[in-house]
């Protein structure tokens, strides 16, 4: 089969997928059904959509400086994260003492949605930049805690074995051997992370503004009553989304295609 | 019965490159309890010797392996290596794995140049090396490939060039051809022997396969059901390179066969009972 023909085979359900919400959406909005002020036309959106891009849109800010906003708050929040998230699970990998006790603290930390630290973040931090951030660090801390914990438990021993015979030891086993065994794993953990990082951003933004950024302009959207500029801010939600999920899917492909992980089709 | 096997005619004053002393050892099943793997285990190999290990399932000869690669520890008795006791695993005691336990993220010769930079080798080195041992298996043109690309032989191949690219003096193998085809098998059973008329490292080889044992070793080891001890040992004159066609050698593996046999029935015997 031809590179384009593939291509086009895998296109066609995700466009189709997409024509076919736009159709039923466009159907609701002209059968007049809903009032219009609070179901704006799929091209009324889009319309707001170029618009926000095109130029500084009022409500004081464009869609793309909001956008930008966010993802600095996100790459922020994540790195801290992130990295917390590897020392604990670091710790929890090397000590039974530590998976046993920090463990069970991430596995309860993970079953609360991290939103509802917001409250008591407001009123350690105020409505501030922190507040959000700390939303974020605390959703992508267990994530990524649990995902390098398992991946490094889960690593085959054979291969720590074969290190070992070798003449690998300690740190040299561990960063040679077990830890580049264990990064598709941790990749998977990334992938978590960024995901509720994300939504714990967005509802952050809602609450706590913060001034700027994409729920922010949502929650302005809202009081201004200009429903068309709420459905575009979600449409560049899910576009962030789509596009940060689809550079983790080309990661990982990469990295499972050169281990031999991949079913080939 | 405990049988005495270490006092070999002719060998006795030769030293011993490994050597165990009554060693034992058991394991905790996931109940608890206690299953015993090897029982008061005497075992010394020469310098140079290719002696393979074979025994029912369950009967300690993987274990015994490991013991000499350091990789357990006997509850009682002594191992040696050159008459001092063993410790941490380490390089001058290669193993062959029944998997070929490449790292899946290396390239081959990367997998082999791994081996080299453990024991220090400049890395403008270790590139010949490994390419020169990657040569040695059939696999030069392999070297940029990904594990997962070989065949499950020329994997083994790798793992055989990862193992002698640091010219280990002893070589331990865990039934490293059991997962291949008979014809695979046969073709690197005897590039093994080529390989190993050069090289000479002491050999310890663990198998169930008694047409293998006999056509590689030295001395063929046999090992009770379990928990294992030793109960007989033949020694192969036969000169090398040997032929599986060789009628003297099928002899051997018929009688070694019928003593393995009753030792196989004795486990059939007690897991059939339960």
């Amino acid at each position: 089969m031809s590179h384009a023909k593939s291509i086009a085979r895998q296109l066609w359900p995700r466009v189709a997928a997409i024509i076919g919400v736009v159709v039923l959406w466009w159907l609701a909005y002209a059968s007049g059904f809903f009032n219009r002020a609070v179901l704006p036309s799929p091209g009324q959106v889009l319309g707001a959509f170029a618009r926000s891009l095109a130029e500084p849109h009022p409500p004081r800010e464009s869609i793309l400086a909001a956008t930008q906003a966010s993802l600095i708050r996100l790459m922020v929040g994540l790195a801290i994260g992130i990295a917390a998230g590897t020392v604990v699970g670091l710790g929890m990998a090397m000590s039974t003492t530590v998976q046993r006790s920090v463990g069970s603290l991430m596995s309860g930390l993970q079953a609360l949605p991290s939103i509802s630290w917001l409250p008591l973040a407001i009123l350690w931090f105020g409505l501030t930049e922190r507040a959000i951030l700390f939303v974020v660090i605390i959703a992508s801390i267990p994530a990524v805690a649990i995902a390098a914990a398992s991946s490094i438990r889960l690593v085959p021993p054979l291969l720590v074995r074969a290190g070992r015979t070798m003449g690998a030891r300690r740190w040299m086993l561990y960063r040679r051997v077990v830890l580049p065994a264990a990064v598709p794993g941790y990749i998977a953990g990334l992938q978590s992370a960024w995901a509720l990082g994300w939504r714990a951003l967005m509802a952050g933004e809602l609450i706590a503004t913060g001034g700027k950024g994409l729920g922010h302009l949502l929650d302005l959207n809202r009081q201004l009553w200009l429903t068309s500029n709420i459905f575009a801010v979600m449409l560049m939600i899910v576009l962030v989304g789509m596009a940060v999920e689809a550079a983790f899917g080309v990661v990982d492909r990469r990295v499972r295609s050169r281990r031999g992980l991949l079913a080939t089709t | 019965m405990r049988a005495e096997l270490t006092v070999v005619p002719g060998l006795a004053r030769a030293p011993a490159k490994l050597s165990a002393r009554g060693v034992s050892k058991s394991f905790r099943n996931t109940r608890g309890g206690t299953v015993p793997a090897l029982d008061d285990v005497t075992l010394d190999v020469g310098q140079g010797e290719f002696v393979c290990l074979i025994g029912p399932s369950g009967c300690g000869k993987s274990t015994l392996l490991n013991l000499f690669a350091g990789l357990e520890r006997p509850d009682a008795g002594e191992l040696s290596i050159d008459g001092r006791p063993i410790g941490a695993p380490g390089p001058d005691r290669a193993v062959l794995f029944q998997d070929p336990a490449l790292f899946p993220w290396m390239s081959v010769g990367a997998n082999v140049e791994f081996a080299l930079e453990m024991i220090g080798v400049p890395r403008d080195e270790r590139r010949d090396r490994a390419m020169h041992w990657l040569k040695r298996v059939h696999l030069g043109r392999f070297a940029q490939a990904q594990p997962h690309e070989l065949s499950g032989g020329m994997r083994q191949r790798a793992a055989l060039a990862r193992a002698l690219v640091c010219q280990p003096e002893v070589l331990l193998a865990d039934e490293p051809f059991a997962a291949l085809d008979a014809q695979t098998r046969e073709i690197l059973q005897g590039e093994l022997q080529e390989v190993w008329s050069e090289t000479k490292n002491t050999f310890v080889f663990v198998t169930h396969n008694v047409r293998e044992a006999v056509f590689l070793a030295d001395r063929v080891v046999l090992m009770s059901a379990p928990p294992g001890t030793l109960v007989a040992e033949h020694r192969i004159e036969a000169s090398r390179p040997r032929d599986f066609e060789d009628v003297l050698l099928s002899k051997v593996v018929v009688d070694i066969h019928a003593h393995l046999s009753r030792e196989v029935e004795k486990v059939v015997a007690r897991e059939v009972d339960r």
